[in-house]
């Protein structure tokens, strides 16, 4: 132990480029690590984009294509499926409750999700988190709309506005739904998730607005809001539907009942499981962040070693030195390798340290920027893991001094090269 | 008459990469107490004896006996514990660790060396007393050991070299970076504190004016059998 002192003390001799070299380190791991963290929130911000749902179910398709649709709002169905099929689906003894969901039509760039209470009663994200409402409330009248966060701030919008709805997704004015306009009820609270981006509207809302319509352009016989609330605005399809089941452990069952339906072709998914699929499919980016930190940190250790074998020649003396008093060459290898172990250690506390400081500053910022809460949680195995490797290869690195520093003090012997 | 400390027979060595020995000295025996300077002219092989006699190379031929032990017999490991027991070193210059203190440089010996840490008893004011003995004035102890002139790291040097008193001290030129006053006065307390301490002196050094110090003095050449190369 007489050799930590002396490791000690030396390092401070010289400690304007060993504090560098720690600064080096400690940045690459910050950057791993960070890069690491950020990637597993993203994956379970995403995986929770919707939660405690049972099954998504729709039109047959591609399952990916239907949670696209479904969830984030991306793409659009092939086909609807028909309000009976909802129904009967719905009042399934297994079933507890179910939420309809009519998409297709616009409102400047966002899109609009015809739904009913349900929605929010029962929809949940990031794991048990409600829906909320920032101001206003939920809709009760067929011309009422309730706005995700993000329309509201985008677009600026208030309680008490007007909002026209377009066809299908372009904003081309001439396909307004100008003559029934909706009345903005309710502000969302910011979730996170792609409700933020949505205009929610009752079914019979949807059903209003396109009751002049057929088949994507306006019919020559034109009817007013006001007479269209006289009508009968049941929806006759939607596009669809999401399930909560009263024991988890139905969940297949019910999936395999739903997709030999005889009424007509439908397809009902585990969202979890397609979310895990979709994620697999967007992870390479992550991949190329972090062997882009992972050569960060490989430039921080190169780094690290160029500081300690260029200090190896001034050292030469201090060898010569230890080498008169007694000290063995493996004493010269134990006080590189000491050496290394503490600059190793000390940008590693520090790259933690300066990390966690990091995320505790950038959280504010992230969830109003996107939404999403970064967890602030202890680093898991898997990166304790990765910091043992790091300090394991740093270790092995100073090897590289150490033996250039012992075949030196072998040679040297008592001659002091100057 | 006094026992040996060093003895040497059919001693040969040759430096690993090159063609020829620089050493071969048929015998050579340095008594317990001895002074002892060993003068040759630079490149004769000085410093090449020292490392063999600090354990630091070893001879490819021949006996080396110090203290009554065979030094050839020894690993490394026990030669590096033999040469921190019972040897003391002084370089030529640059003897001191910058980044120590002046009290630390003296004691470190007794870092790597139980056998003398328990000789030296307490090491401050033993370490204290040496430095006292060697005329470095206490206020100086606090400074760095950059601050010191030449002269005072040479003495600290011999502090250091005689802490936990080794049997043998062992000097490599170390008057060649002072001027002859100093060096006079440095070999005249260095004498006596080996005598002092008990310990044997062995001296080398290229320069001849300082023969006149010793009682026992010894050229190179005359005990080594190879010649050296650019000597007609
Ligand atoms: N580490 C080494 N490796 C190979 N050859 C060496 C080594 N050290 C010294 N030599 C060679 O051994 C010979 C003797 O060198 P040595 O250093 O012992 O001489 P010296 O008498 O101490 O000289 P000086 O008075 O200049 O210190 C020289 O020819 C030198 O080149
Ligand atoms: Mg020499």
């Amino acid at each position: 132990m007489r050799l930590l002192p002396l490791t000690l003390k030396s390092a401070w001799n010289r400690r304007l480029s060993l504090s560098l070299t720690i600064l080096s380190i400690a940045i690459s791991v910050m950057l791993l690590l960070g890069v690491d963290q950020v990637r597993k929130e993203a994956k379970r911000n995403f995986i929770n984009t919707i939660s405690q749902t049972d099954l998504i179910v729709g039109a047959r398709s591609g399952p990916l294509n239907l949670l696209l649709y479904s969830v984030f709002r991306i793409g659009n169905a092939t086909n609807n499926l028909s309000w009976q099929s909802f129904e009967e689906i719905s009042t399934h003894p297994k079933v507890k409750w179910a939420i309809p969901l009519s998409l297709g039509d616009s409102h400047r760039g966002f899109r609009v999700l015809g739904t009913n209470q349900d929605y929010f009663k029962h929809y949940k994200f990031g794991g048990k988190r409600h829906i909320e409402l920032a101001e206003g409330k939920v809709f009760d009248h067929v011309y009422e709309a309730v706005l995700g966060a993000t329309v509201a701030n985008q677009l600026n919008y208030k309680l008490g506005d007007n909002i026209v709805l377009s066809h299908g997704l372009s904003s081309a004015r001439f396909a307004d739904h100008d003559d029934k306009p909706f009345r903005v009820i309710g502000i969302l609270k910011k979730t996170g998730t792609p409700v933020d981006r949505t205009v929610h509207v009752p079914l019979e809302g949807i059903s209003a607005i396109h009751i002049d319509w057929q088949s994507g352009s306006r019919s020559p016989l034109r009817l007013n809001a006001e007479q269209t609330l006289n009508m009968n605005l049941k929806p006759k399809e939607i596009t669809a539907f999401m399930l909560g089941l009263k024991k988890r452990i139905q969940t297949f069952r019910v999936q395999r009942e739903i997709n030999n339906y005889d009424q007509e072709p439908l397809l009902a998914i585990l969202p979890g499981a397609t979310l895990s699929t979709l994620w697999g499919l967007l992870s390479n980016f992550e991949t190329i962040l972090l062997v882009i930190s992972a050569f960060v940190l490989v430039a921080g250790l190169i780094g690290m070693l160029t500081t300690i074998i260029s200090s190896l020649n001034e050292r030469r003396r201090e060898m010569a030195i230890l080498r008169a008093i007694g000290a063995h060459p493996y004493h010269i290898l134990l006080l590189f390798l000491l050496e290394t172990l503490i600059i190793a250690s000390l940008g590693i506390l520090m790259g933690v340290i300066l990390l966690y400081s990091m995320l505790i500053a950038v959280n504010p910022l992230i969830v109003d920027w996107i939404g999403i809460s970064l967890q602030i949680t202890f680093l898991d195995w898997q990166q304790l893991t990765l910091l043992a490797v790091i300090l394991v290869v740093a270790i092995l690195i100073s090897l590289i001094p150490g033996i250039i520093a012992y075949r030196h003090s072998l040679q040297d012997g008592l001659m002091l090269r100057l | 008459m006094s026992q040996s400390v060093v003895t040497f027979d059919n001693l040969q060595f040759r430096w690993p990469r090159s063609s020829r020995p620089v050493l071969d000295i048929a015998h050579l025996d340095i008594k317990a107490g001895e002074h002892l300077f060993i003068q040759g002219p630079s490149g004769s092989g000085k410093t090449t004896l020292l490392n063999l006699l600090t354990g630091i190379n070893q001879p490819d031929q021949g006996n080396l006996n110090i203290l009554g032990q065979d030094l050839c017999a020894m690993n490394s490991i026990q030669r590096d514990r033999f040469r921190a027991d019972h040897l003391g070193v002084i370089f030529q210059q640059f003897n001191l660790l910058p980044f120590l203190g002046i009290m630390d440089n003296v004691i470190l010996p007794c870092r790597f060396s139980r056998h003398r840490l328990s000789k030296a008893g307490d090491l401050e004011t033993t370490a204290r007393q040496l430095l006292d003995e060697l005329q470095i004035p206490g206020e100086l102890i606090s400074r760095d050991v950059m601050d010191l002139s030449v002269g005072q790291q040479q003495r600290v040097a011999a502090a250091r070299a005689l802490i936990g008193n080794p049997e043998i001290v062992i000097a490599d030129e170390p008057t060649s970076a002072l001027d002859t006053a100093n060096r006079d006065s440095f070999i005249d307390l260095l004498f006596s504190r080996a005598t002092e301490h008990g310990s044997t002196l062995i001296f080398v050094s290229h320069d001849e004016h300082l023969s006149t110090h010793f009682s026992h003095c010894i050229n190179l050449a005359d005990i080594n059998s190879i010649l050296l190369e650019n000597t007609p």
